[in-house]
């Protein structure tokens, strides 16, 4: 029932991040000219910030092109913009055969929070959208079950917006001017 | 209770009762609720509902320094607290771009490879209780009893650990510590034989897991597995082998893979990353580099005692790590970590202030559970309980 596979470590090709930014970077441009807004190297990952609008389809094509064959989504999650405006999702990508990874960033205003989801792409959007959602108001347009996950249903805010701090908003002894800033 | 549902082929009228298994029932193993609509004893569908104990650690990460985010990670998959701890540290550390020297890799990989094999044993040896077999969850439990007595010996803790520090180990490990290892792995292969005797080629337990809860590679992928149970599914895949971290490039082992991610493949899988944690144990012990504890980075290494007490500038870098004054460069990274049951990331982006601006944590049990559903329909109620508590689902890093 049970093999053991010799899997010697770094017996397996690891690309270098530089060298994914640019395959990725340039597949993309070739394929959806202007979707990119901005394409960085963030210490080892190669991250590339899409136009909302056009996320799914490069997304897809991340997934299904036979050469880029990003399969595995390790990660979804949101994130809020420091001014407060814009809302994010961010999906960490894998191509385990090859080893490489990717940062896929997209940000869109807080006024018209929806991007089409992605459970059509992998299952294991599922939940991951149903947090974000349930932690930013993030409307995954498309999602099977878009409804609160960790959070009890007659819950009325987003909480890990920023507008809702944590802590009791009276107390002054945990101000930053008391640590120096 | 209820609902009825008409079958259009048959025009027969077919009735399904509902069953809710948890949110507390002993055999969950934790805080988790399932509505399970069921065809006599047979699963025809399932509703997970979670969040029991959700804490929002991500919320409370937000106003936290980086040092005081440690014990909020051993709340996490508390069953192998170290290796969340040692992933929020490389997280921090891979931030701030400190050197760390071979040394702590190794001490930390002592450490991980240890919690690796209590959270196994715990998973494996809830198998055999769930297959009726108590006596070797009893008799296991008295091993990993032995490493939380190694964690105690260096770190003062024994469950949830807050093990080392940002930059390495407060202090080095007492020979008592390194004597309890010894014994350790000594006498736990021949407990393990003795277990895995009990089970592995039981016929008992062989009709009970085999074809229980099993589900298929591309399954697996889809659904974003990671860790023993993506291995039982035959896909080697493993953290320490593709992005290696903590000097696991230096330890020879092989990686296990089941062949149709059953729960008697992610029970023999397990068995034997316990057996490979035993030789990359011994391997570290064997190679330990001689060198500091620690990394050079006063900024975040809190200074010997000795020196807060006789020196000015110690006492001020101890004053501002206490209050979390360190300068933190702003950034954002991802560190994955091969935790006891898949992938754990910590995806953090830092502002250059006193706290993480955002920080998400991947949890890996979060991410495989939501397939829990299509792995139990059509089998029977002690198959799913059999199916959940070979997932390994820890009701702390599911709801986070």
């Amino acid at each position: 029932m049970i093999l053991t596979r010799a899997a010697k470590v770094g017996a397996r090709r690891i690309i270098m991040s530089k060298d994914t930014l640019d395959l990725v970077k340039g597949r993309i441009e070739e394929k959806f000219e202007g979707a990119i807004v901005q394409a960085e190297l963030l210490y080892d990952f190669a991250v590339i910030t899409l136009e909302a609008d056009r996320t799914h389809a490069v997304l897809q094509f991340l997934k299904e092109d036979a050469e880029l064959n990003f399969h595995f989504l390790t990660d979804l999650t949101g994130m809020q913009t420091a001014d407060e405006k814009q809302l994010g999702v961010i999906y960490h990508l894998h191509n385990m055969p090859k080893n490489i990874r990717v940062r896929i960033k997209t940000f869109f205003d807080m006024s018209k929070p929806e991007i089409p989801t992605v459970t059509d792409l992998w299952e294991a959007s599922n939940w991951m959208e149903r947090e974000t959602y349930d932690f930013y108001g993030v409307r995954f347009i498309g999602h099977p079950n878009l409804k609160r996950i960790l959070n009890v249903d007659e819950m009325d805010i987003f909480p890990l917006r920023k507008e809702y701090p944590l802590e009791d908003q009276t107390r002054e002894d945990k101000e930053d001017w008391n640590f120096g800033r | 209770m209820s609902n009825k549902e008409t079958t259009g082929a048959a025009e027969t009228e077919k009735e399904y009762s509902t069953l809710n298994l948890g949110p507390t029932h002993p055999a969950t193993h934790g805080i988790f609720q399932n509505v399970l609509k069921m065809d006599g004893e047979i699963i025809h569908d399932a509703t997970p509902t979670i969040g029991y104990i959700h804490r929002a650690f991500e919320k409370l990460a937000e106003r936290r320094p980086y040092a005081q985010i440690t014990p909020l990670t051993d709340r996490m998959n508390y069953c192998s607290s170290p290796i969340n701890n040692m992933g929020w540290h490389m997280t921090v550390e891979k931030l701030i771009r400190a050197e760390i020297p071979k040394r702590v890799d190794y001490l930390r990989v002592i450490v991980m490879e240890l919690s690796r094999i209590s959270d196994h044993i715990i998973c494996n040896t809830i198998i055999g209780q769930d297959t009726g077999a108590t006596t070797g969850f009893l008799y296991l439990f008295q091993w990993r009893e032995h490493i939380y007595d190694i964690f105690e010996g260096i770190c003062g803790a024994r469950l949830t650990t807050n093990i080392g520090r940002i930059g390495g180990f407060d202090r080095e490990w007492s020979q008592q510590v390194w004597d309890r290892i010894d014994a350790f792995l000594t006498g736990f292969p021949k407990a393990l034989d003795e277990f895995n005797g009990l089970l592995e080629r039981n016929r008992i337990f062989m009709d009970r897991t085999i074809k229980c809860g099993s589900i298929s590679a591309e399954r697996a992928l889809a659904y974003s597995f990671t860790g023993p149970n993506l291995r039982a599914a035959g896909v080697d895949y493993d953290v320490r082998v593709a992005s290696p971290y903590s000097s696991y490039q230096d330890f020879d082992f092989s990686i296990p893979i089941g062949t149709s991610g059953d729960t008697y493949d992610r029970f023999t899988v397990r068995q034997e990353e316990m057996r490979q944690s035993m030789s990359i144990i011994r391997q570290a012990i064997k190679n330990l580099p001689a060198g500091p504890c620690h990394a050079d980075i006063p900024d975040f290494f809190l200074p010997p005692k000795q020196e807060v007490y006789n020196n000015m500038e110690a006492l001020i870098y101890h004053f501002k790590i206490v209050m979390g004054e360190t300068e933190v460069p702003a950034g954002e990274v991802y560190h994955c970590v091969e935790g006891g049951n898949g992938e754990l990331g910590f995806y953090l982006i830092s502002d250059g202030g006193r706290t993480p601006y955002r920080l998400h944590f991947r949890r890996p049990c979060f991410i495989y559970y939501q397939a829990y559903p299509e792995m139990i329909k059509g089998q029977m109620l002690s198959d799913a309980i059999l199916t959940m508590s070979s997932m390994n689902v820890i009701a702390g890093e599911l709801d986070a």
